[in-house]
């Protein structure tokens, strides 16, 4: 076939730095955007992906975020508002030995093409989603968007939003995500480590990465950051280990029954302890629940990691198995007759 | 009854150069499996043959109402036949719902073979008759020949020692009836047998039942004086070859598979399902072992978008759906034509608007597929003229698309799409090789770098050092890197402009197909009316009226002749299911006399309204 006698002519696998990724282009979001921090995570984890470069494909939808495959140097496409999901789907399928990222934001991914990103979740193919929340439509200049928090002021809520706000985590891990994960864009070492693991898992990763938008949406995320918050505000989720934040290390989350309940570390005993499984879909819910639940700290890092046979696997796209005069069958059909 | 013997009666025969039989009963009533068998025994009687089937609107309304009427309409003859025909000679009615709603298609003097208890009081009431209706006793006095069958009683009589319940037995009515009309036109019987063991022969004893079922029928007609004539209808004279049976939406699938296979890229379909496309994605599905990729995505956008992704990759995407869906689909086919990539798109038009008729035909999504875009966005438009040609005009579809790296749009419709005629099908080896215009060099690859015909080379995921990003934003001219500069965006809307102009080089010329090469009338129609259309011009030639014919398979850009053609006649008869978007066209860009026929009701021409309007022409001039 044509493609894959062009296809063999490609390299061996190399050996390449973070540098190798750069494009020609310039960077244009603003400066101090969240977005640099992530596309310089990425471009570290490249290398580590043991992809040639020419088998990476970058697919985004539009939005700040979406400008993203501009600046890398791989294949890539900045396609229509919403629907990376679907194209990506398409592209994976059919490519499976391709390693396929979709970049999308808040605005692309929960609004104009929920419906896609749902039935990503579900079907599961191998690909990775980076999410970038910032809770703003930034490139259309500061409209509310569906995780912007109730009560917000922005140009198309000048009373205040209204709606309630998605919980990204809650909503994927409900359409059958297989992994889910949250990171922050100032935590550089965390925001790499969770990329490089989203790409690392076979099935559909999918990475909330809180973004600043420092132009719309400055500080929204503060007080995760924040050096004298940010111990009694988030949580660190790591495999094994039990649910220990505060400044002074000493609460931490247990179970009560069904419900999440924070204590004193000294509280803790072997009927309550909770110890992270990301492989534990129950608990991945209930910590995706913690978003939004008064008093208790923001969880950042897999949620959620649990494989299953994913989609381009059972897809098995596979192309003609079949020579002419299979297709000669097929078009004549089962009742023929003749006309001497 | 009396009984009588065959040799007691004098009986006539009389032959016939084509014929249209209409079975019409309720949904259940097994219509279409009695159509389809009169057909393949009818094709194998050495006929040529036309069918269409006339589906509810509704899956499963109620039994004996007019909204659950079925139907199955074919004309056969021993002259060639075009279009299923403008009315009936004979309708088989099965229940008094059938008949209310067929009887204004059958010709005078027609014949309704009419099932007894189909006509009792119960179905009167549930076709909407008054309780003291006749609708029989009517159409008698109406000078229709009916005959009245007790076919349900025959299929009882039939199976009575089956040990099956009385319910299942009277289902055989269809087989009873077909028996008949078999015997009536002097169908093979042994073939007829044949037919329905390939049919049946995997349900148990029913092959068997069915067989004697239609050998009830086919003696109640010999042994009873119902009919004082039986028809003989001649071979026609076809090419000699083998032939199959195609239905457009058929056709159009394998269409597809031949093209995937010839250019050696992957099938790969993005469908949602909706009414008149889905048997294309029933179609496709069915072949995955030989390597089709079909997928049913979770909504019209993913379904065109995933097929994009697909083309994206190096593979021959398609998406296929009708009007509804294709407005849905608008967007993502302005990305696929800003990205300059290949693409099919399929759209088997219903009526509309929005919801409109989904199980109607029309020919008003013509605007759609040249304009309906945002943006100067000009797509390759094309269009098959019969249920056969769909497997033309798919293969064609896709060999531009390949080969000169850009989206096509295919304009079928609910007409040819469920229509079904003989097709001597082409062997893979005489159809052409299809040449994507996969980029081939990689030293400095520019993506949108293009030939003498303004074609890009195609490079895709996979080929190293090509990698490059696109996208829906304007790109400069060769790079392909975002642009915002005005005269690169001039450049870029007329480079795509030219590129899709540039397809006439490749398309053949418009054909007079009947007629003069210049005269006072050239009948040009496009899609689905050709069966209508040249049914007429036939006709029209037949009462000696000069006209002439020529069927627009490329809508854009139009074949080079055609200003040529339209300057050669004095008018220009445009018939088209819509409210005149080619007339609309045509007018825009030709000096010429065009004379609309329109018509919107869902339903195709008939060839006696298009007759009517070029005899109208005729004297007129
Ligand atoms: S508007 Fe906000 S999100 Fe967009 S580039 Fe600027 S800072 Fe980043």
């Amino acid at each position: 076939m044509e493609v894959d006698s062009v296809l063999t002519q490609t390299t061996q696998p190399k050996v390449y730095t973070s540098k190798d990724f750069e494009s020609d282009q310039d960077v244009r979001w603003c400066p101090g955007c969240g977005d640099y921090a992530v596309l310089n995570a990425v471009k570290k984890v490249l290398p580590q992906t043991g992809k040639r470069k020419e088998d990476i494909v970058f697919i985004s939808g539009i939005g700040c975020s979406s400008r993203f495959p501009y600046y890398v140097d791989t294949y890539g496409m900045h396609s229509i508002h919403g629907r990376a999901f679907a194209i990506a789907t398409g592209l994976k399928i059919t490519r499976p030995e391709l390693d396929v990222w979709i970049i999308t934001g808040d605005g692309d991914s929960m609004s104009i093409g929920g419906n896609h990103l749902i039935h990503l979740c579900r079907r599961n193919p191998n690909v990775n989603v980076l999410l970038f929340n910032n809770e703003i439509y930034g490139l259309t200049k500061g409209q509310h968007s569906p995780t912007s928090e109730k009560g917000l002021l922005t140009k198309s809520s000048p009373l205040g939003v209204i709606d309630n706000p998605f919980n990204p985590p809650a909503l994927t891990l409900g359409a059958g995500a297989s992994f889910v994960a949250r990171t922050i864009d100032r935590f550089s070492a965390h925001l790499h480590d969770t990329i490089l693991e989203a790409s690392k898992f076979n099935g559909t990763s999918f990475v909330e990465i809180y973004q600043n938008c420092n132009i719309f949406n400055d500080g929204v995320f503060e007080s995760f950051t924040d050096k004298e918050a940010k111990d009694d505000n988030i949580i660190i989720l790591e495999q094994g280990k039990q649910l220990i934040f505060g400044k002074e290390k000493d609460k931490a989350i247990v179970l009560k029954g069904h419900s999440p309940e924070i204590v004193s570390l000294s509280e803790v005993n072997e009927t309550n302890e909770w110890l992270h499984d990301p492989q534990d879909f129950v608990k991945a819910t209930l910590l995706a629940q913690f978003t939004y639940m008064q008093g208790f700290p923001r969880p950042f890092g897999v949620f959620y990691s649990k494989q299953r046979p994913t989609y381009d696997e059972l897809f098995e796209s596979k192309g003609w198995d079949a020579d002419e005069s299979e297709i000669d069958k097929v078009i004549a059909g089962k009742f023929t007759w003749k006309v001497d | 009854m009396q009984r009588k013997t065959t040799d007691e009666m004098t009986l006539k025969e009389k032959e016939l150069s084509s014929v249209v039989i209409k079975f019409v009963g309720d949904s259940g009533d097994g219509m279409q499996v009695s159509g389809n068998l009169f057909t393949s025994t009818s094709a194998l009687a050495g006929n040529d043959i036309a069918t269409f089937p006339d589906f509810p609107a509704e899956i499963r309304a109620p039994i004996g109402t007019v909204a659950g009427v079925s139907g199955f309409q074919i004309r056969f003859g021993s002259e060639e036949i075009y279009s299923p025909g403008d009315s009936c000679d004979v309708l088989i009615a099965m229940n008094a719902a059938a008949l209310k709603s067929n009887l204004d298609t059958l010709k005078t003097n027609g014949i309704i073979i009419a099932n007894t208890l189909g006509f009792d009081s119960k179905n009167l009431r549930l076709a909407g008759y008054s309780s003291d209706a006749d609708p029989l006793g009517e159409v008698q006095a109406k000078g229709y020949k009916l005959v009245n069958v007790d076919l349900s009683k025959v299929a009882k009589e039939t199976l009575a020692d089956k040990g099956i319940s009385t319910k299942e037995m009277e289902r055989g009515k269809n087989m009873v009836a077909l028996g008949l009309v078999c015997w009536m036109y002097q169908r093979p019987l042994d073939k007829v047998f044949a037919l329905t063991e390939m049919r049946f022969g995997k349900k148990g004893d029913w092959a068997e039942w069915n067989k004697a079922l239609i050998q009830a029928g086919w003696n109640f007609g010999e042994t009873l004086e119902l009919f004082n004539e039986r028809y003989v209808v001649k071979p026609a004279p076809l090419q000699s070859g083998t032939y199959r049976g195609i239905a457009g939406n058929e056709a159009l699938a394998l269409g597809l598979i031949a093209a995937g296979h010839k250019s050696g890229l992957k099938l790969f379909l993005g469908a949602y399902p909706i009414t008149p496309a889905s048997d294309v994605l029933h179609e496709l599905a069915k072949y995955k072992k030989l390597g089709v990729d079909s997928f049913m995505a979770e909504d019209e956008i993913a379904a065109i978008c995933a097929a994009i992704g697909a083309s994206y990759g190096g593979n021959l995407g398609v998406t296929v759906s009708s009007g509804p869906g294709i407005a849905l689909k608008t967007e993502a086919m302005g990305l696929a034509i800003s990205l300059e990539i290949p693409l099919v798109i399929c759209n088997v038009q219903r009526g509309g608007p929005s919801t409109g008729l989904p199980t109607k035909t029309e020919q008003a999504d013509l605007f759609q597929a040249m304009f309906g875009r945002n943006g100067e966005a000009p797509m390759i438009v094309i269009a098959p003229g019969s249920p056969r040609e769909c497997f033309e005009m798919a293969f064609e579809a896709a060999k531009l698309s390949l080969e000169h790296v850009t989206p096509v749009m295919l304009l079928s419709d609910g007409y040819i799409a469920n229509g079904a005629e003989p097709w001597k099908f082409p062997r893979m080896e005489e159809l052409p090789k299809i040449n994507p215009n996969l980029a081939k060099s990689v030293s400095g690859y520019k993506p949108y770098e293009r030939d003498e015909n303004f074609v890009r080379q195609w490079a895709v995921p996979g080929m190293s050092g090509m990698q490059h990003r696109i996208g829906g934003l304007e790109k400069e001219n060769i790079t392909g890197n975002v642009s915002y500069d005005p005269d690169n965006h001039q450049l870029m809307v007329d480079l795509r402009r030219k590129k899709v102009e540039k397809i006439v080089d490749f398309i053949p010329e418009l054909k007079i197909v009947n007629g003069d090469e210049k005269g006072k009338l050239l009948v040009l129609g496009w899609g689905s009316t050709l069966g209508a259309i040249t049914t007429a011009i036939t006709d029209a030639h037949k009462a000696g009226i000069q006209v002439s014919q020529a069927h627009l398979r490329y809508l854009n850009p139009f074949p080079r002749n055609l200003e040529m053609v339209l300057n050669s006649f004095e008018n220009i008869l445009v018939p088209e299911l819509n409210s005149g978007q080619l007339a609309f066209i045509l007018k825009s860009n030709f000096n010429a006399n065009i004379i609309q026929l329109n018509k919107v009701k869902g339903k195709p021409f008939l060839a006696r309204e298009i007759l009517e309007k070029i005899t109208e022409i005729n004297h007129g001039s």
